[in-house]
């Protein structure tokens, strides 16, 4: 019910059969694809009862500065993750250093060829 | 070119441009939901925006005065909009179906002008496309969808219809000008825009299961083009005008 003395709505019963409710407003997850052939990055969410008009929403909240080529929505029931009490799983990867690409010393090759070609 | 003809039909679409903006506009913190606030608040600063630069054109390519007074210091009978968008907003039924008939009709406006032979409208319709082409797919998700929902959604989506569809034949009110925008390259004119609109927004609607009214049966609300407006039209201007009107020469 607004709170806008101008509107005036019907005054009609509230069933609670799931349509009157703004239970159908779910919610998807929306992401943001800058350039053509970039990987779409996630955004935010945004409540919608159809993929259209979650994308509609995801232009205006989403796509409003800077540069946009598409958008994802992907309902955010469809997306499917860990439980939390398992996150002892990720626990010792950030000691695993010699995983980072930075561990490996390409950099000073590169230079080294850059150097010794004169690029 | 005959410049009366070009001016007539530039006011025309500016003073729609800027009365639906500030009309939609009064949605902005009261919209059903959050997200369709900002849609909506966003497409009515867009609309606003198109007038700015129609008025800019009769402004630097007629001389006419700038667009801030064209804007907000003119009498009600110069404005030269439709009655459709002075309406008040209404209920949400309502504003949505005034927005998918208008927008369906300005985008068909502006494709035509695509190939208008005075320039700067050439152009100003070649830069605005995007963003109606994006308030007629809002338009065109929320009327399909509405319609397919609740007996009572169908049945507000229809009487929304039928109120605000003699007014939307007002958009296409003829015009003394038509023949020297046709003669001239300049636009299509009204009869031809009204014809491919009528056929756009008819198999929209019936594909949405509603019922579109019969055009012939319907007596169009004409007047707004020539300056005749209802009585919602005066008020909105005193509203809109409140600030310069105290001070012309303010600036925020």
């Amino acid at each position: 019910m607004s709170l806008d003395p101008r509107i005036n709505r019907l005054d009609l019963k509230r069933v609670n059969d799931g349509e009157q409710t703004a239970s159908h407003l779910v919610t998807w997850e929306v992401f943001h694809q800058e350039k053509r052939g970039k990987q779409p990055v996630h955004a935010g969410i945004v409540h919608a009862s159809t993929p259209e008009q979650a994308l509609m929403f995801a232009k205006e909240q989403f796509a409003r500065r800077g540069k946009t080529a598409n958008l994802w929505v992907v309902k955010t029931a469809d997306v499917y993750t860990f439980n939390s009490e398992d996150e002892a799983i990720f626990e010792t990867t950030p000691e695993k250093t010699f995983r980072d690409p930075a561990f490996y010393k390409v950099r000073e090759r590169i230079e080294a060829f850059q150097a010794k070609n004169k690029l | 070119m005959n410049n009366e003809a070009i001016k007539d039909l530039l006011y025309r679409m500016a003073d729609d441009a800027l009365i639906i903006g500030h009309r939609n506009s009064e949605w902005t913190g009261i919209g059903p939901m959050l997200e369709e606030d900002l849609a909506f608040s966003s497409m009515s600063q867009d609309k606003i925006g198109h007038a700015q630069a129609l008025y800019n054109i009769l402004y630097t390519s007629f001389g006419e005065k700038n667009p801030d007074v064209l804007a907000f210091q003119r009498e009600e009978k110069d404005f030269r909009s439709c009655q459709l968008v002075e309406l008040p907003i209404g209920e949400y039924d309502f504003s949505l179906m005034r927005h998918f008939l208008f927008d369906h009709a300005e985008a068909i406006r502006y494709e035509l002008l695509q190939a208008s032979s005075f320039a700067p409208l050439a152009a100003l319709a070649k830069k605005v496309r995007g963003e109606i082409r994006y308030h007629v797919m809002h338009a065109d998700t929320f009327v399909k969808q509405l319609s397919a929902g609740t007996e009572e959604a169908k049945a507000r989506m229809q009487s929304a219809l039928n109120y605000a569809f003699p007014y939307a034949l007002g958009i296409f009110e003829p015009s003394d000008y038509d023949a020297a925008l046709i003669a001239d390259g300049v636009f299509a004119g009204e009869t031809k825009l009204q014809q491919l609109w009528l056929e756009k927004v008819t198999a929209i609607v019936t594909a949405a299961g509603l019922q579109m009214p019969a055009v012939d049966t319907t007596k169009a609300v004409y007047g707004g083009r020539k300056g005749y407006h209802s009585e919602h039209l005066k008020p909105l201007l005193a509203e809109m005008t409140e600030v310069t009107s105290i001070d012309p020469s303010a600036e925020w």
